[in-house]
C-alpha cells in the first residue's frame, strides 16, 4: 500500500499534527510519502525527512501554494496523489478546506475525521457532534481521509532520512487570491498542542476577566481556550474556541473555568486526561466529566489556585 | 445577482441522538427534525444580501425524502424566492449532494452558492468544496464575513490561528461559520405566504447523478463515557490532588 501524507506547516515549521497522521499511516501500513506544498519551504521539507518511517518527501515549492489555497493546493494534491491509494491530512482547518476538493477532483468520496484504523478499508469516525461513533467502510478503490489528530500518537520527529524529490508543475489558481490574515501572537502554546489547557466560559463575564486565566497559564505554560458562549459573547476572538465546531483538545490537564459544558464544548475536550472544572453552579454539566470538581466563584477561585500552583 | 442556497434536513440540535439498540443506525424514529443550523446562517446570508440590492433572487436546494420540503418551506419563509427539491429516499454522501448540485448550479448559473460548511448529522465538512471543485468555481470555506464588490468577493474565513481573507472572483461557493450572522425567525405573515412561493421537484436521474453510497454505514455505538469524578472542598484540595494524585502539576 502506498500513502501520501500532506504536511502542514507554515512554509518554516513543519506542524506536529503532522505527525499524528503519521501514525495513522503507520496503522494503515505501507510506504510513506510527505507532500510538503508550500512557498520557501526547504526547511520543512527537511524536517519531513527526518520523520520516523517516511520513505520520500516531495516538494512543490512556489508562491502559489504560500497560503495553503485550495484552489491551488487540492488540484496539487490530486495530482500527486493520483499514484497512491491512501492520501491523509490533519483534520484542521487547512486539511478541511483542501482534501474534500481534492478528493472530488479525484471522484473519491472522503472520510472525514477518522479516529481508529479497523482495516485497511474500515474506520471509526464521530458523528453527531461525537455523540455517536460510526464505523464506516470505503468501497472507493483510493481511500481519502482527514484525521483526527487528537486520536492518534506523534510519529517520531526524528529519525529518519527520507529523499526529498521536487514537484515541477505548479498549479497556480487563477480566481482566487490571497489578502491577508489576522494570526493571534502568543507565546503561550498552541492550544491543539498543549499538554495543560485552561478554558473560559461565559461565567467569566467578559475579555479582560481572562487575563485571570492567562496568568494561571503562564505558570503552568498552559494554553488557554474558551468555550462558544465566550466567544460568541465577544469576549476572545474564534481561535481560541473549544469544541465540535472549533478546536478538538486532549491535553494531559484541562482546566474549565466558568463553563457549563453544553454538549459541542464536551465534544471537543472530553478525551483529555484529566479534566478540572470550576463552576459555582452544582448542577453544571461540566462535572458529569470533570475528574476534579470545585463548586465555587470562579472569581476567588481562580486567583487563589494561581497563588498556590 | 442570482444566489443557490442549499440547505439540510437534520436532527434538531437540542436531540440527543442515541444508537439504536442493535448498533446499525442512530434512533431517529419521532425525532424532531430541523433546518441544519449552519444552512440557516446560509439562508440569512442571502437575504441579507437580497435586502442590501446586491442579490436578486435566492434559489433554495435540498435533496432526501418528501420530507425536506419543510425545510425548504422554512428558507421560502425566512426570504428565498423559489426552492428546488431533488426527491430520493437513498442515504445521500457529500460527493453525490455535490454532483447534484452541480447538476443544478449548471441550470441556474448562480453567481454565488451559499451552503453551510458541514451539516450536524454527518459532521463531515465536505459538500461546498467539493461542489467547488466539481464547478470549478473558487471557495470560501468558514466564512465570518462575506463582502461583494466588482464582480468579486471577499470572504474572511475562521482559521485555526484566527482569520485568513480571501478574494475570489464570481461565481464562487460559500461555506458558513456560526459567526458569519444570526438568522431571524419567519414571521407568521411569511410563513403563510411561503407556501404559496414555487416549489419544483427533480430527481436524481434528471440530474444524471448515481446516488449509490460508497463509504458504507457498518455500525454505530455509544462514545466511550467519562465518568463523573469527585467534588474537591477547596482551592488547597484541588491543587494538593492535581499535584499528589493526578501528577499533572
Amino acid at each position: 500500500m502506498s500513502i501520501l501524507v500532506i504536511a502542514e506547516h507554515n512554509n518554516a515549521q513543519l506542524n506536529p499534527a503532522t505527525l499524528n497522521v503519521v501514525d495513522a499511516a503507520n496503522k494503515i501500513g505501507g510506504d510513506i510519502t510527505i507532500l510538503v506544498a508550500g512557498e520557501n519551504c526547504a526547511e520543512v521539507a527537511n524536517q519531513a525527512a527526518s520523520v520516523a518511517g517516511i520513505s520520500k518527501v516531495i516538494v512543490a515549492d512556489d508562491a502559489a501554494y504560500g497560503h495553503q489555497l485550495a484552489e491551488s493546493v487540492a488540484p496539487l494534491v490530486a495530482e500527486v496523489g493520483a499514484a497512491f491509494d491512501y492520501i491523509l491530512a490533519a483534520a484542521t482547518t487547512t486539511g478541511k478546506n483542501v482534501l474534500p476538493r481534492a478528493s472530488a477532483l479525484l471522484d473519491v468520496q472522503m472520510i472525514s475525521d477518522i479516529i481508529s484504523v479497523e482495516s485497511g478499508d474500515t474506520f471509526k469516525r464521530p458523528i453527531y457532534a461525537g455523540n455517536v461513533i460510526a464505523t464506516v467502510k470505503s468501497i472507493d478503490a483510493k481511500k481519502v481521509m482527514t484525521v483526527r489528530t487528537t486520536a492518534f500518537d506523534a510519529a517520531a520527529a526524528e529519525g529518519g532520512s527520507a529523499s526529498i524529490e521536487a514537484h515541477g508543475n505548479v498549479h497556480a489558481a487563477t480566481n482566487a487570491e490571497f489578502a491577508g490574515e489576522e494570526l493571534a501572537k502568543s507565546d503561550r502554546p498552541e492550544l491543539a498542542a498543549a499538554s495543560i489547557v485552561v478554558s473560559g466560559g461565559r461565567g467569566m463575564q467578559n475579555g479582560d476577566n481572562f487575563e485571570m486565566l492567562y496568568k494561571v497559564a503562564d505558570k503552568l505554560g498552559a494554553a488557554v481556550g474558551a468555550s462558544r458562549a465566550a466567544v460568541d459573547a465577544g469576549f476572545v476572538p474564534n481561535d481560541m474556541q473549544v469544541g465540535q465546531t472549533g478546536k478538538i483538545v486532549a491535553p494531559d490537564l484541562y482546566i474549565a473555568v466558568g463553563i457549563s459544558g453544553a454538549i459541542q464544548h464536551l465534544a471537543g475536550m472530553k478525551d483529555s486526561k484529566v479534566i478540572v472544572a470550576i463552576n459555582k453552579d452544582e448542577e453544571a454539566p461540566i462535572f458529569s466529566v470533570a475528574d476534579y470538581g470545585l463548586v465555587a466563584d470562579l472569581f476567588d477561585a481562580v486567583p487563589e489556585f494561581e497563588s498556590k500552583i | 445577482m442570482k444566489v443557490l442556497v442549499a440547505v439540510k434536513r437534520v436532527v434538531d440540535y437540542n436531540v440527543k441522538v442515541r444508537p439504536k439498540a442493535d448498533g446499525t443506525n442512530v434512533e431517529l424514529a419521532n425525532v424532531k427534525m430541523s433546518i441544519n443550523p449552519f444552512c440557516e446562517i446560509a439562508v440569512e446570508e442571502a437575504v441579507r444580501l437580497k435586502e442590501k440590492g446586491t442579490a436578486t433572487e435566492i434559489v433554495a436546494v435540498s435533496m432526501g425524502a418528501k420530507p425536506c420540503q419543510e425545510q425548504l418551506r422554512t428558507a421560502l419563509a425566512l426570504g428565498a424566492d423559489r426552492a428546488i427539491h431533488v426527491e430520493t429516499d437513498a442515504e445521500l454522501q457529500p460527493l453525490t449532494v455535490a454532483k447534484m448540485l452541480k447538476a443544478i448550479a449548471d441550470e441556474e448559473k448562480p453567481d454565488l452558492i451559499i451552503m453551510g460548511k458541514q451539516s450536524i448529522d454527518g459532521d463531515n465538512n465536505q459538500t461546498g468544496q467539493m461542489l467547488a471543485a466539481l464547478t470549478g468555481m473558487p471557495q470560501g470555506t468558514f466564512a465570518s464575513e462575506v463582502a461583494i464588490a466588482d464582480g468579486s468577493v471577499s470572504v474572511t474565513r475562521e482559521i485555526d490561528g484566527g482569520l485568513q481573507t480571501v478574494k475570489l472572483s464570481l461565481p464562487a461557493v460559500v461555506t458558513t461559520d456560526l459567526r458569519l450572522n444570526e438568522p431571524r425567525y419567519a414571521s407568521l405573515p411569511n410563513i403563510m405566504k411561503a407556501k404559496r412561493k414555487p416549489l419544483d421537484t427533480k430527481t436524481p436521474e434528471d440530474l444524471g447523478v448515481n446516488v449509490e453510497a460508497r463509504v458504507q454505514l457498518v455500525g454505530v455505538e455509544p462514545p466511550a463515557q467519562r465518568s463523573a469524578g469527585i467534588k474537591v472542598a477547596d482551592v488547597d484540595a484541588l491543587v494538593e490532588k492535581l499535584k499528589n494524585e493526578a501528577k499533572v502539576i
